[in-house]
């Protein structure tokens, strides 16, 4: 009984381990491409478009509907014991150190992971992969390199942006929708936020971005057998890339806590 | 080896070549032999291997035996980055062309000399305008992958593979689902190249006029291994069962009644 118990679990455990494995050498193969080979600019510009100016709108409204229901609740809380004004203290150490960056990487992998494994997904099915390779090109700095790069370059600042957004919102609806006293709500928020929260956030934010890019890239290049493929590719990225986000997100946040201990000190 | 097929000039030559997708035994040791500037049809039934074998040919796909010889080169161990320098020699036009379709007709040739770090749009321009004559696609620069009919886009595969100058070109199926008169002229096509360029090539097919057209040599892929090789009238007037039924398109399966389930 045990070995039949063993032996259903080896299998999935087994590909799993595989599928991490794979996952690591492509990043691996893309961070030594990077260093040794040329870059395409005009890929990695074309990149910084698709990710980092078309998530505008999606990264301004998560940021700003965030920070504004977080404040109305924390605000319905801590009004009851007359704490009214420490509002702007709690939602800009949250959104910092969590809501921004976990959200953000959500939105971006819902956006832009999609597209990439769509993407190459459909180049390897319709044998664009096997004509880069038989004309000269490595896929991986003609296609991953470009992306990987401009993730790490954008996730940061959109990160950025979603947190700036979220705790501007939270200001406003505090001040004008639930009459917070305006300084005392500023002196708490500047007095209890660190420059480690913002570090930590835009930490956070790079390994996401890391975890999307590749989980994306790999989904497409081994996606198989024509549409149905491209489809399977496309959802099991964006599943498997936002797990990855919260899962990986638990552990960095204790490990980064070690490093940038929150509350004041 | 090596030193014998640099002796005897083959372009490529393939020794026990085993190839097992899945369950299935697709390649079962071919050897092949290319001389240099011939033309080799490959022809055997759908499904059975040619494509695999062709895609062996530079490397796209990595056998589980054998060797593979490309001017005197065995590519079997050669890592994926080390494989380019044979690209170069050997260009391949893709079964459904294989266009990158996120880029105009003209991007699409001119891709391969880009990434050669060709950056003179000048000499781009003159270089892709000079393929597109050979192609007959004058005019068609600006158009998209995706607005071309099967027979340019099979043209403009070929421009973009041969753009730089390979000294092989293989091809799969170059004919399969075009109209006849499409067909006769990729046929007369690749029958100027190799008139032109002197190019060795290798050209996968089941079409049989295509195959006797171009070809100076034909070889049957039969059961993952080369059943027959030799000139096209020797093909024709071979005795043997199995190729006359496949020249003659003859089924060997006897339709009785059963087979469509009617009690007899």
């Amino acid at each position: 009984m045990f070995v039949r118990f063993f032996n259903a679990l080896g299998g999935p455990l087994i590909r799993f381990v595989q599928y991490l494995g794979e996952v690591v050498f492509l990043a691996a193969d893309t961070f030594r491409s990077l260093f040794t080979h040329r870059l395409r600019w005009k890929l990695f510009f074309n990149q910084i478009v698709e990710i980092g100016l078309l998530s505008q709108l999606v990264v301004v409204i998560t940021g700003g509907f965030t920070g504004a229901v977080f404040t109305a609740q924390t605000y319905f809380q801590f009004h009851k014991i007359g704490m009214g004004s420490a509002v702007g203290a709690v939602v800009s150490v949250a959104i910092l150190r969590e809501l921004g960056p976990v959200l953000t990487a959500l939105m971006v992998t819902g956006r832009v992971g999609a597209a990439m494994s769509a993407e190459i997904g459909t180049m390897k099915v319709t044998e664009q992969i096997d004509a880069l390779r038989a004309l000269a090109v490595y896929p991986t700095d003609y296609l991953v390199v470009p992306r990987a790069l401009a993730m790490m370059v954008s996730m940061p600042l959109l990160v950025a942006e979603c947190i700036a957004v979220g705790i501007a919102v939270g200001y406003f609806v505090a001040i004008f929708l639930l009459e917070v006293n305006g300084t005392y709500y500023m002196a708490n928020m500047v007095r209890w936020t660190r420059s480690r929260d913002i570090i930590m956030g835009l930490s956070k934010a790079f390994c996401f971005g890391i975890l999307i890019v590749f989980i994306s890239c790999h989904k497409g290049l081994t996606a198989r057998e024509g549409a149905v493929g491209v489809g399977r590719a496309t959802t099991e990225a964006v599943v498997n890339a936002s797990l990855a986000v919260l899962i990986s997100n638990f552990f960095l946040t204790m490990l980064l806590n070690i490093i940038y201990p929150a509350g004041y000190q | 080896m090596n030193a014998q097929d640099r002796q005897n000039g083959s372009m490529i030559a393939v020794h026990g070549l085993v190839k097992t997708i899945g369950a299935q035994e697709i390649l079962r040791g071919v050897d092949l032999d290319v001389g240099r500037g011939e033309t080799l049809a490959i022809i055997g039934r759908s499904g059975g291997g040619k494509s695999v074998l062709l895609k062996h040919l530079i490397g796209l796909m990595r056998p589980d035996a054998g060797e593979i010889w490309i001017e005197g080169q065995n590519i079997i161990d050669m890592s994926e980055r080390n494989l380019a320098s044979i690209r170069q020699k050997v260009g391949i036009l893709f079964q459904g062309s294989a266009l990158f379709d996120s880029m105009t007709v003209a991007e699409n040739i001119a891709f391969p000399l880009r990434e050669a770090g060709e950056r003179d749009a000048k000499v781009l321009r003159k270089r892709v305008s000079e393929m597109l004559e050979v192609m007959e696609l004058q005019g068609q620069e600006e158009k998209m992958p995706v607005n071309l009919s099967g027979g340019m886009k099979k043209r403009v595969g070929l421009a973009r593979s041969i753009i730089r100058q390979p000294s092989c070109i293989l091809y799969d199926e170059p004919t399969s689902g075009l109209d006849p008169v499409v067909s006769d002229s990729i046929n007369r096509l690749i029958r100027r190249l190799q008139q032109r360029l002197g190019v060795t090539s290798i050209v996968v097919t089941h079409d049989m006029k295509n195959a006797f057209h171009v070809a100076d040599r034909i070889a049957y892929l039969h059961e993952g291994k080369i059943y027959f090789q030799g000139a096209p009238e020797e093909l024709r007037q071979s005795p043997d069962h199995i190729l006359q039924d496949f020249l003659l398109g003859r089924s060997d399966e006897q339709l009785t009644p059963k087979a469509f389930g009617v009690q007899s």
